[in-house]
């Protein structure tokens, strides 16, 4: 691994502004996730790592680094799994694909990805927001969870699998199934949302009742949903460098709301 | 209320003693007692008395005696007298039945069944009241090979935690357990040097100058989690299972999850908190690897991580699994291992016994060479010194207790903690019964509960002419099996007595 600036300067000598960049080309994850963190405590925001090939948890190692929101780690590449997992502010832009487990019980923070990502994106998900530009794959969104303010979210440009938002418990996830691309036919994923206790999914498209959990229900999102709706979306826009006016071309008819029927799914399983 | 059962306990009064002064009516949490005014008389339901003596150890004058219900149904070896209840209870509600507790069916006890050596003439034995003792273990992977350069010892790269003892509370959540129990267990471990468990209901913040004495717990229900809860902590552990319920989650009813539990727990108030069956990142052990090493990166490597399963079948080849995967201290919950609830179909025939797990993880270990990877800590029905002694000699590096802490603080294994209604305020959110519980005094009684049983263990030891309990560690040939089939001494690894 090489670092091509800042790093030959003396301590303290690293300032906010100052992008660093890193090649990451045969870099052991541990190494190139110990460097940043080095850095980002010596007072670095500003990321660039190149030639990333399937290093994982990106964006993890940084507790203790103070001001963590303000910093920005851009991926050229493919990163591992688990890319920003437990994650708790700092920003996340990947230009490629990014693995399973994204944002795996991420707290705060975000994560953009152009391409598209792998299984059980945004597992027990608690803050933050996540967009993906692509398509997701199985078990995204499961046992995601809310608290008072802090509401995670989900915004998928392309396609969801089966197994979507399991035991959900809170969160908001936006499924636009290739809004941006021109409504092309997509697959019908099945099990969504079994075992939901809370959290709403938004799909943009038909949902038949044979696709979802016994726990799900299917209704309209409401006034505040959709003003909620069109905000993620312009938010998507602005990370994908799509014109935000594309967000008015979005029908409200065409969106379905997944919740749950219960915040108790299971409360009359038991003899007591 | 169910119409077709028996009660299963009887409430005797001596009416010469009761003075009615209604100190039942007010401890007893499932409404057995009332007080009839026109006949100043207490009444009984006896059908909801659960017998965890409550009443009887309060009242002023010995006045109570609760008893089992003799009154039965005809005898039979078969259909017992649970079995009918059971399914009685079913045919009315049609669910799962819950229980509390770690299972209480007669398989075999192989503590019962193994006894340990003592020094005669040829070994000198050591009076731990004269001569030091060492207790001291330390958890987390070892090195294959000390290195010495230039006469210097080599720095060891791996995280460790040491422990004055080798006893832990194990993992009991705030939200399972109250807020005074669970306080009182951090204190006691934080004052003896040993470790507490959060389980995995979250970490209040008040508790989290408690640090050096805690395990935090990442299961798949993920509550509470966020960096500075794993680096608050000293060790992280993953739960996969529990001895009480192997392979299913848990769901915590949305009735206990008041303000401060949900606060905690991260999660907004009455809403149930469903901890999934697995952990849906973990499908493999490469999966598990991964969670592993995602826990090192968000705690920098500084400190260990643990894996913890239950009791099953072919726990020697995860166990295996797990050490290679990366865990530093693996976990084995058996057979016995106590529940806040669980399904009782699944507490009393699913999993093996502890002592035979551990035997088979222990020697598996060894024969692959990476039994020092990862320390050994064991769990579920363990319920003296005698009992952690001998799993140290069976190979385990530390015991965690759970049944045994919980009957320091007051419980009295009614095997209702399922019912949120503890009248010894350990298993309940309820404030009435909460207070029962003073977490000065349950911290003293946990305390001498450490104090007590590590006393019991140096007299172990020094009666086997030995100062240091490592000198113990999977020293078999201090144990020998009695009553046991040649397989089951096969599987402990050790020969029968009078061999």
């Amino acid at each position: 691994m090489s670092v091509s600036t800042a790093t030959k300067k003396k301590k303290n000598q690293v300032t906010p502004r100052q992008v660093i960049k890193l090649d990451a080309m045969g870099a052991y994850y541990k190494d190139l996730n110990r460097q940043i963190r080095a850095m980002a405590l010596e007072g670095a925001r500003k990321f660039e790592i190149s030639n990333v090939y399937g290093q994982r948890y990106i964006g993890t190692n940084l507790w203790g680094v103070e001001d963590r929101d303000k910093i920005r780690i851009r991926v050229n590449g493919t990163p591992g799994s688990d890319l920003g997992a437990f994650m708790d502010g700092p920003t996340l832009e990947v230009f490629g694909n990014a693995q399973d487990a994204t944002g795996n019980t991420m707290n705060c923070g975000r994560i953009i990805v152009h391409g598209s990502a792998g299984d059980v994106l945004g597992y027990g998900m608690r803050g933050g927001e996540i967009y993906v530009r692509g398509n997701v794959g199985y078990r995204v969104g499961i046992h995601m969870k809310e608290y008072r303010n802090k509401i995670p979210t989900i915004v998928i440009g392309g396609t969801m699998q089966d197994f979507f938002g399991e035991y959900m418990a809170g969160g908001r996830i936006i499924v636009l199934n290739k809004f941006f691309e021109g409504n092309p036919p997509i697959r019908q994923s099945y099990f969504i949302g079994t075992g939901m206790h809370g959290g709403s999914i938004f799909v943009r498209g038909d949902v038949e009742a044979h696709q979802i959990g016994a726990e799900v229900g299917i209704s309209e999102p409401t006034d505040k949903e959709w003003k909620e709706i069109e905000k993620y979306v312009a938010k998507f826009c602005s990370a994908f460098g799509l014109e935000k006016k594309q967000v008015k071309l979005l029908k409200r008819e065409k969106f379905w709301r997944l919740s749950a029927k219960s915040k108790r799914p299971y409360g009359t399983l038991y003899a007591y | 209320m169910l119409t077709s059962l028996l009660p299963e306990f009887n409430v005797e009064r001596n009416e010469d003693r009761c003075i009615q002064c209604r100190v039942c009516e007010r401890q007893c949490s499932f409404d057995v007692y009332g007080y009839d005014s026109d006949h100043d008389v207490m009444v009984h339901r006896e059908e909801n008395c659960v017998a965890c003596q409550r009443c009887a150890v309060l009242c002023p004058t010995n006045a109570l005696t609760i008893r089992n219900n003799d009154y039965t149904y005809k005898p039979n070896a078969n259909w017992t007298r649970e079995h009918i209840q059971d399914l009685k209870k079913q045919a009315e509600t049609g669910g799962v039945l819950l229980t509390g507790m770690g299972c209480d069916k007669p398989h075999r006890i192989y503590w019962d069944h193994i006894l340990i050596n003592a020094s005669q003439v040829t070994n000198p034995s050591i009076d731990p009241l004269r001569e030091p003792m060492e207790l001291r273990t330390f958890l987390g992977r070892k090195p294959d090979r000390l290195e010495m350069i230039g006469g210097k010892l080599q720095q060891i790269d791996y995280p460790s935690v040491e422990l004055s003892t080798p006893i832990m509370f194990g993992a009991m959540s705030y939200g399972a357990i109250s807020y005074n129990s669970f306080s009182s267990l951090a204190r006691a471990a934080y004052e003896y040097g040993t470790f507490f468990n959060t389980g995995e209901g979250g970490w209040p913040k008040e508790l989290r100058k408690y640090g050096k004495a805690t395990i935090v717990q990442c299961a798949s229900g993920r509550f509470g989690i966020d960096l500075d809860y794993f680096n608050d902590a000293s060790i992280v552990e993953i739960k996969i299972g529990q001895g009480a319920k192997p392979g299913i989650g848990g769901h915590l009813p949305g009735e206990k999850v008041s303000e401060h539990i949900s606060q905690t727990r991260m999660i907004p108030e009455g809403s149930d908190a469903i901890s999934p069956a697995p952990h849906h990142d973990i499908y493999s052990i490469e999966d598990l690897q991964m969670l592993i090493h995602a826990l090192k990166e968000a705690t920098d490597y500084q400190m260990p991580v643990s894996v913890k399963i239950s009791a099953v079948h072919n726990a020697a080849a995860i166990a295996s699994g797990m050490v290679r995967a990366g865990a530093d201290i693996i976990v084995v919950d058996g057979l016995r291992g106590g529940t806040g609830a669980a399904p009782k179909i699944l507490r009393d025939n699913v999993g093996i016994p502890i002592e035979l797990a551990l035997a088979a993880v222990d020697a598996r270990l060894r024969n692959e060479g990476i039994r020092n990877w990862a320390s050994l800590v064991v769990s579920g029905g363990i319920r003296n010194s005698g009992d952690v002694f001998k799993a140290i000699a069976l190979g385990a590096d530390a015991v965690y207790i759970g049944t045994p802490a919980l009957m320091a603080l007051g419980c009295t294994v009614c095997q209702k903690c399922y019912t949120g209604k503890c009248a010894w305020g350990i298993t309940t959110q309820d404030p009435y019964l909460t207070k029962r519980v003073n977490p000065e005094i349950g911290t003293r009684n946990l305390l001498n509960l450490l104090r007590a049983w590590s006393l019991e263990i140096k007299e172990l030891l020094g009666c086997g002419g030995i100062n240091s309990i490592e000198s113990v560690r999977g020293n078999r040939l201090q144990l020998r099996g009695i009553g046991l089939e040649q397989w089951e001494l096969d599987t402990l690894g050790i020969r029968g007595a009078g061999q």
